[in-house]
């Protein structure tokens, strides 16, 4: 089967603080909202992919099938890091590739508000005796000892080696990255955050790991994302205005490393970041000069100036340049992070891979409201999970 | 190690006490990839013959950062950085230097150094291992 694959409905919820609410309900609200976006109940869906990182053997497809609609279907749990959501959505998406299903529901949810940082080592000490364990005989926590590999710290070196060896990136541009995601988001009702910062307020707050301070790393927030997809062939069979309301995925692309020099000492995210963006200009015949937006994943202010390089956006080397041409605000030439990215809009975890995909969907509609990007037709997602999974994304308006 | 030696472990098994510290890395002897944990095979070749080699003590910052948010024991503020030594790439913290931006420069030269993490109950000491500046120094490793 080469039929094309649809979304036909999509949805996120508010991201931000959900006190009252458990994973169940963040994610029911989404599948139902994406179920009635699509016009379709549980009965129409063939194929469930589901995701919750922090919860992944608890079965979060099968709990909310047990809220919103039991039909025997079979359900995918998945857990890839912080692309669990856009991997929930592509296995939808390869279950109609691969024509065992006709339409498909995906969704991703994670409550992480108040979480603190994630991805800390453990720790240890000397109590029981400096005795080797694990792959390297470590004989304590290695945090601090033999460098970071706390989140901020990673993307930090990440950020800096761009900078080493390109120039032009340094404390302030990395801050005023964050300050332009952080006055997307003032636009953007669904966003954890909604007040604009300035690049000085940035540099000036808490310091996590140079030149990363905290407006500079993704927000840990609660949040559900949820998508249906269709056939083109059962999308023919629906009502004209569901056609014109579809969003066509030209292309689907999930990557791991190939091995690199080092990639075992400092994660790599731009080889496999590269090689997945360069298959989905070329699956979906689209050239990046054609985007009107990018969804990119700035798990940190220093993660997105690399991610303009490695998805394309700019000549190699290029990037700082590239932000200093105001290219990537909403006014720009290839606006990034409209929604105000994982910064300001939040990051939960596994609905991440699938919001974005809504903030690209909502403007190719032409619903995007006070924050549309006039006119849009074409437009790219993009996520990294550390480990590392890369998946890129191309979504077009319907032509109907 | 003589017995004198044996109430010294280092805190991972790639940092090599003796006769001077320095870090060892498993080659593939087929593709000559360079790894620092315990292997089952080449990430690069799938092979699954691996040499000990030794790592040039000297080396150049590639990046870093200064971690000043960090769970304990940790103590903060440290400088993390990745150290190009000759070739082969390998993280520590920067020693002997106040972490502070304007202290670290990418591209300076470093050199391996070691350190006490103290003794257990049974008196054995761990030893650290990290980068210091070379000050200006040439050394093994690193660009002139």
């Amino acid at each position: 089967m080469s039929d094309d694959v649809w979304i036909l409905g999509i949805h996120m919820t508010k991201f931000g603080k959900h006190p009252d609410k458990d994973v169940v309900d963040l994610a029911s609200e989404s599948v139902l909202g994406a179920l009635a976006d699509a016009g379709v109940t549980m009965r129409d869906i063939d194929v469930i992919g589901a995701g919750n990182l922090m919860g992944a053997s608890a079965g979060i497809g099968q709990q909310v099938q047990k809220q919103v609609g039991q039909t025997g279907i079979p359900v995918y749990n998945v857990a890839n890091a912080c692309a669990t959501g856009a991997t929930a959505l592509r296995v939808a998406y390869l279950e109609i590739k691969a024509g065992e299903a006709d339409m498909g529901l995906a969704f991703g949810v994670e409550k992480l508000a108040g979480a603190g940082l994630l991805g800390g080592p453990r720790a240890a000490s000397s109590d029981e005796g400096w005795t080797p364990r694990g792959r390297f005989g470590a004989v304590t926590g290695l945090e601090g000892q033999t460098g970071t590999s706390s989140m901020p710290g990673v993307f930090a070196q990440i950020g800096l080696d761009y900078a080493h060896r390109y120039g032009g990136a340094d404390f302030e541009l990395f801050a005023r990255i964050a300050e332009k995601n952080h006055f997307h988001s003032t636009l953007n009702p669904l966003a954890a955050h909604q007040k604009p910062m300035s690049a000085a307020q940035i540099m000036a707050d808490v310091m996590i790991a140079y030149p990363n301070t905290r407006p500079m790393c993704s927000a840990n927030v609660d949040g559900a994302a949820a998508a249906v997809v269709v056939s083109g062939e059962r999308l023919k069979s629906l009502p004209v205005e569901q056609q014109r309301r579809a969003v066509k995925i030209s292309a689907s692309v999930l990557t791991s490393d190939p091995w690199q020099e080092a990639c075992q000492v400092l994660p790599d995210v731009s080889t496999l970041t590269k090689v997945a963006a360069r298959k989905a200009y070329e699956s979906a015949g689209v050239d990046p000069a054609d985007l009107d937006l990018v969804e990119l994943h700035d798990c940190f202010a220093t993660a997105e100036l690399i991610h303009y390089d490695n998805l394309l956006l700019c000549e190699e080397g290029g990037a700082a340049d590239f932000f200093n041409s105001g290219a990537t605000w909403r006014d720009g030439a290839t606006p990034v992070n409209v929604s105000g990215g994982l910064e300001s809009k939040g990051h939960p975890i596994a609905a991440t891979g699938i919001a974005n995909v809504y903030e690209v969907a909502t403007h190719l509609r032409g619903e995007a409201g006070p924050r549309q990007i006039d006119g849009a037709r074409v437009g790219l997602t993009h996520v990294i999970g550390l480990g590392n999974a890369c998946a890129v994304h191309i979504l077009e308006r319907s032509a109907a | 190690m003589t017995t004198s030696q044996a109430t010294r472990v280092p805190i991972v098994d790639y940092l090599v006490l003796e006769p001077e510290p320095h870090l060892r890395a498993h080659e593939c002897v087929s593709c000559q990839a360079r790894y620092f944990g315990r292997r089952n095979a080449c990430a690069n070749c799938s092979g699954t013959a691996f040499a000990d080699v030794d790592v040039p003590t000297g080396g150049v910052l590639r990046t870093f950062t200064i971690v000043s948010y960090a769970p304990p024991p940790a103590e903060v503020p440290f400088v993390a950085a990745i150290v190009d030594c000759g070739g082969t790439t390998a993280a520590g913290k920067l020693l002997n230097i106040t972490p502070a931006p304007e202290n670290v420069v990418l591209g300076m030269a470093l050199r391996l150094a070691t350190y006490s993490l103290g003794e257990d109950a049974s008196g054995v000491e761990a030893i650290g291992y990290g980068f210091e500046p070379a000050d200006g120094e040439t050394v093994e490793g690193g660009l002139a």
